[in-house]
């Protein structure tokens, strides 16, 4: 219902779905610095460690997280609008 | 002249197999040292020991291969230098901590504070028998609170703030313990399985979930000769002072109640864990 309306646009996807932490955020983290400040990103990761520590980590470098969708796959998609740091 | 190895225990210096040398302990409380206190350690442990430092399975700096008759200017030398000599036999130990949330991201008290803190109050009390303290800064109990006769573990009491949350849906799989869900447009908390991990006000977004550090104590942990594990038997709590109220309360209990040479777990069974429930609940309570 709501889970699939209401999504924000993302401007890039990346999938870390065959990643396992730590390489998850650090790939996260290479996505985001190249993309331009307040581009959002699609982040599509598996349910367990990933989706329990990756949207910590990407918070903690200052990024805005908008939605975490469950895609009821087995895997989320988290939206991140990039903060370029101050 | 005979030496009095009671005295030099009590202060530290423990008995090696090597006659007349002794591995003296240090003080060291939260596992921190300075830089400046580092440099003395090892001047001394040059001229004085064999040129190395043991470190201890809690936190401690021992060194070993002192002389009997190097003793006094041994303890002159670390004194001068900023560095004392710690205590062994039936008293209050080091005080062991994690970095907490000073340093480490994950933590929820100030650990570092609390185990000088605690140390200042109690480190080297006689009781019955050993007595340890150790405080870990949250759930992931990287200092293993609950080997310890008192164990404080930190923790956050959580509160949902609706107008600052989006319903992004990040708290929900931060919670390991499936205590959140999302029903009509708010964040409801199953208080039965919260675990005070304080990992979704950790992870929100938008701090909406506000953290309050509290405690989590333990009791009559020990990992020597009888493994057991210590027992919380309070709930969580924010203030410092009842904190102290406690630990007074358990150390009291502990001299009244044991026997001599007895633990304080042995002591808290063969009492009953009720009647020591009991006299930290009236400390909790602050009836005493």
């Amino acid at each position: 219902m709501e889970k699939y309306e209401n999504l924000p646009a993302a401007d890039a996807a990346l999938d870390i779905t065959d990643a396992v932490c730590p390489i998850t955020f650090v790939r996260a983290k290479a996505a985001l610095e190249e993309m331009e400040a307040g581009a959002v990103l699609a982040l599509r990761m598996n349910d367990g460690e990933p989706v329990q520590n990756v949207p910590r980590s990407v918070k903690e470098e200052g990024h805005r997280i908008l939605k975490l969708a469950d895609n009821e796959d087995g895997t989320y998609t988290l939206f991140v609008r990039k903060v370029e740091e101050a | 002249m005979e030496a009095d190895y009671a005295a030099l225990k009590r202060g530290g210096f423990m008995r090696q197999v090597q006659k007349n040398r002794f591995s003296l302990r240090l003080k060291v409380v939260g596992g921190n040292l300075t830089a400046e206190q580092i440099e003395t350690v090892a001047r001394v442990a040059r001229a004085f020991g064999k040129g190395y430092v043991h470190l201890t399975s809690r936190q401690g700096v021992e060194i070993p291969f002192i002389r009997l008759e190097d003793v006094n200017a041994v303890q002159e030398a670390l004194r001068a230098g900023g560095v004392d000599t710690g205590v062994c036999g039936p008293r209050v130990r080091t005080v062991t901590a994690c970095q907490g949330a000073s340093v480490c991201p994950s933590g929820c008290i100030e650990t570092s504070a609390l185990a000088m803190e605690i140390s200042a109050r109690y480190y080297g009390r006689s009781l019955p028998h050993k007595f340890k303290f150790g405080v870990t800064g949250c759930q992931n109990n990287c200092l293993k609170a609950e080997e310890n006769d008192v164990g404080v573990k930190g923790a956050y009491i959580v509160r949902w703030i609706k107008e600052d949350c989006t319903l992004c849906g990040v708290c929900l799989k931060a919670c390991r313990e499936n205590a959140l869900s999302e029903r009509d447009g708010e964040i409801v908390l199953d208080a039965a399985r919260c675990t005070y991990c304080g990992r979704c006000a950790k992870s929100c977004p938008t701090g909406a979930w506000r953290g309050e550090s509290a405690y989590l104590l333990s009791f009559g942990g020990m990992f020597g000769n009888r493994i057991a594990k210590g027992r919380a038997v309070l709930p969580a709590f924010a203030e410092k002072e009842r904190l102290f109220r406690v630990t007074d309360a358990a150390l009291d209990f502990f001299d009244a109640n044991a026997r001599e040479g007895e633990r304080f777990r042995a002591a808290i069974e063969r009492g009953g864990w009720s009647l020591f429930e009991n006299k930290v609940t009236e400390a909790y309570n602050g009836e005493i």
